[in-house]
């Protein structure tokens, strides 16, 4: 992998460009700071008013009683894939590509999952009794149900906010102390603090890599895990259109196309607005493309198995909810179809589609605005024509909830910024590791071939 | 069912035979339970509050068209959809069969509303108010539900826990018509008979025998509580 120019520049030189993040701010990044608060501020607006008023002010009815909330929550539990898989996956794999892009991508995890958990709260009837579904002793002398899959939702979402804070954290350490080495005054004691006393000595690096290595393996099951759960909240119910088999391995291929998808965005944003060009090449992106490319056309095959069996069998509720879908929602459906399958199909076959920024970008944005109508497509037309024709509904979205979920992506947006700022947003370890993993190691005018390897 | 241990098990025969579409169960059914008022705009919205609402289908074509109701309640499920799916044991499952709801548990998840397949759970999306007079004859007995809470029909589980107390006080059982909910009580063509399913004399369970009997959505495995009667000789179709 020598397309990343680690031998060009002094060892300083590429720390100073690769934290170029952490210096003060500019005038532009306060002005995207103040644009992203004044959304969430409006998007908690909207929720205090649901909160005040009721839950009449959202779309929602009998018998739609979920919509754009839960969309939106599936929607962020998927984005919050790409960070395991481009991070774990391809760090198992021993890609050396993924290095100038992991931390972003685990940055993107935390901040996912965690404005994914706040949705199921938002759109409770009472969102002032959440507690009652959380699990400790209480006066109403009562445990919560977990035969309930919103149970079970709670502990995955629970366990991955954890599992994937530290697998961020684990990887920021040596940054962290590297970060503290450049700073000076109350930055240096935070960075200090958080670096936990990092010296960089060999016991501590050999710890280190054991601990990701095992970090790595250990948050893919949780990952899966985490979206088939999801999947079980719509597939063991009675509902039809949400009853169905395949709905656990179909969610998470769909959130994992959604995740690479994100991480390629993510990395088009970053390359501009830190300067990255000599690190997130073409070549980056061209491999992001091949992954999108296999991932959609696994989402495209499982969505052509759901749909076909719900075809062949031919049981009249089940076709009716199909028929209404398509009837009713034909333009997003075809949005869905070209964004997931047709779109990313056709042009990542192509290396010079895949090594261009701006289709990477417009295919990238694409697949998540499909994705997130895909979601909306399988809750709310299922709800909308249940098994008595006599209560069929139809569901629009109101301005509170479709502020929230803007709310939700400038809030995301926001987190993610102010950790670019504050935090080495390129992982500058995992980078100049790459400096002793090369085959030929310069030595003067001389080449030495290397001898140490990844493990 | 088997693993009920109350000499109960609660449950109503609908003879659509008899049914005339009337509505009279609907309005003793809001006077009875507390259920909120809703305007013409709301119910439009599909968020009106019925617990018991009556399905009315045009048959047929032009002269000859027929018309058929289909009142439909909860159908106090033996193996509920809506119970497995509360993470807060707001639906559950009473010994007598009964498909309980405790109003204060719920958080408003609406999962049981969503799991209902006979969508017969109705959810406050508004705080409603009873305008005087008509607060005045709210019943003491019930609670009246605030916002954001699913309820839904209790076959009047208050009228069947006086009852209960009353019997248990003498010292017997519950007799066959001495318990019934106020839309059965109210009913001018008797097509609602309510009863205890468990007590094969009761009027309910012969009823329930009958060869015109049949259930909603049977084939889903819900084992309902509610029985239907069609058919009898006088073909509607």
């Amino acid at each position: 992998m020598s397309d990343i120019p680690v031998t060009a520049k002094s060892a300083g030189q590429l720390n100073g460009e690769l934290l170029s993040s952490l210096r003060p701010p500019s005038r532009r990044w306060y002005l995207l700071v103040l644009l992203l608060g004044a959304v969430v501020a409006w998007g908690l607006f909207a929720f205090a008013w649901q909160l005040t008023h009721g839950m009449y002010v959202t779309g929602k009815n009998r018998p739609v009683m979920w919509g754009f909330y839960i969309t939106g929550f599936v929607f962020w539990v998927g984005l919050s894939h790409s960070g395991t898989m481009v991070s774990a996956i391809l760090r198992l794999s021993q890609a050396n590509w993924r290095r100038p892009i992991l931390r972003a991508a685990e940055a993107m995890t935390v901040f996912c999952i965690a404005v994914a958990g706040l949705f199921p709260l938002i759109h409770l009837g009472r969102n002032w009794t959440f507690f009652y579904m959380m699990p400790y002793p209480n006066q109403r002398g009562l445990w919560p149900n977990f035969r309930s899959p919103l149970l079970w939702d709670m502990t995955a979402i629970t366990a991955y906010i954890i599992g994937s804070s530290l697998f961020l954290y684990l990887g920021l350490l040596p940054d962290l102390a590297l970060a503290r080495d450049r700073a000076s005054g109350w930055r240096q004691r935070v960075y200090g603090v958080l670096a936990m006393g990092w010296r960089g000595s060999a016991h501590e690096w050999s710890v280190y890599r054991k601990a990701s290595i095992l970090m790595a393996a250990l948050i893919i099951p949780v990952a899966i895990s985490v979206h088939s759960i999801v999947a079980w909240d719509f597939a063991v119910t009675v509902v039809p259109g949400w009853h169905s088999t395949i709905f656990p391995p179909y969610f998470v291929i769909g959130a994992i196309l959604s995740g690479v998808a994100a991480v390629i965005t993510l990395m088009i944003v970053i390359r501009k607005a830190f300067q990255l060009e000599d690190y997130l090449t073409p070549l980056h992106f061209d491999n992001m493309g091949k992954l999108l490319l296999v991932i959609s056309l696994l989402w495209t095959y499982a969505y052509f198995v759901e749909v076909q069996t719900t075809w062949y069998a031919h049981e009249p509720i089940e076709w009716e909810v199909f028929s209404f879908m398509a009837g009713t929602y034909t333009v997003p459906l075809l949005l869905m179809l070209i964004g997931n399958a047709l779109l990313p199909i056709v042009t990542m076959c192509f290396q010079r589609l895949r090594r261009s920024i701006a289709v990477m970008l417009v295919v990238s944005l694409l697949v998540n605005v499909g994705m997130f109508i895909e979601r909306f497509l399988i809750i709310v037309p299922s709800l909308a024509h249940k098994n008595m024709p006599f209560v069929w509904g139809s569901y629009a979205p109101s301005w509170v909830e479709i502020s929230v979920n803007l709310a939700a992506v400038a809030g995301f947006t926001l987190l993610f910024t102010l950790f670019a700022k504050f935090f080495p947003i390129v992982a500058v370890t995992d980078v100049r590791e790459l400096e002793v993993l090369q085959a030929e190691v310069p030595l003067g005018r001389a080449k030495l071939p290397a001898i140490v390897g990844e493990e | 069912m088997g693993k009920l241990t109350s000499p109960y098990r609660w449950g109503m025969v609908i003879d659509l035979d008899r049914c005339t579409g009337c509505g009279a169960c609907v309005v003793a059914c809001q006077a009875e339970n507390n259920v909120a008022l809703c305007d013409k705009q709301q119910i439009g919205e599909g968020r009106g509050m019925h617990w018991l609402r009556i399905e009315r289908f045009w048959v047929g074509t032009y002269p000859d068209v027929r018309v058929r109701f289909l009142p439909v309640l909860c159908q106090h499920c033996h193996d509920a959809p809506c119970e497995p799916v509360c993470p807060v044991y707001a639906s559950y499952h009473n010994p007598d069969g009964l498909n309980g709801q405790v109003y204060n548990r719920c958080v408003g998840t609406r999962y049981c509303g969503n799991n209902c397949p006979y969508a017969v759970r109705v959810f406050n999306f508004y705080q409603h108010e009873w305008p005087p007079p008509l607060a005045d004859q709210l019943s003491p007995d019930i609670t009246v539900r605030s916002r954001g809470v699913m309820e839904k029909c209790s076959f009047c589980i208050q009228r069947i826990r006086r009852a209960k107390e009353e019997a248990t006080g003498e010292g017997r059982l519950v007799r066959d018509g001495e318990v019934q909910p106020a839309c059965a009580q109210t009913c001018p063509a008797e097509a609602l008979v309510f009863g205890n399913l468990a007590d094969p004399h009761s009027r309910v369970a012969r009823l329930a025998r009958s060869p015109r009997r049949f259930q909603l959505l049977e084939q889903l495995g819900t084992h309902p509580s509610v029985y239907y009667l069609k058919g009898g000789g006088r073909e509607h179709v």
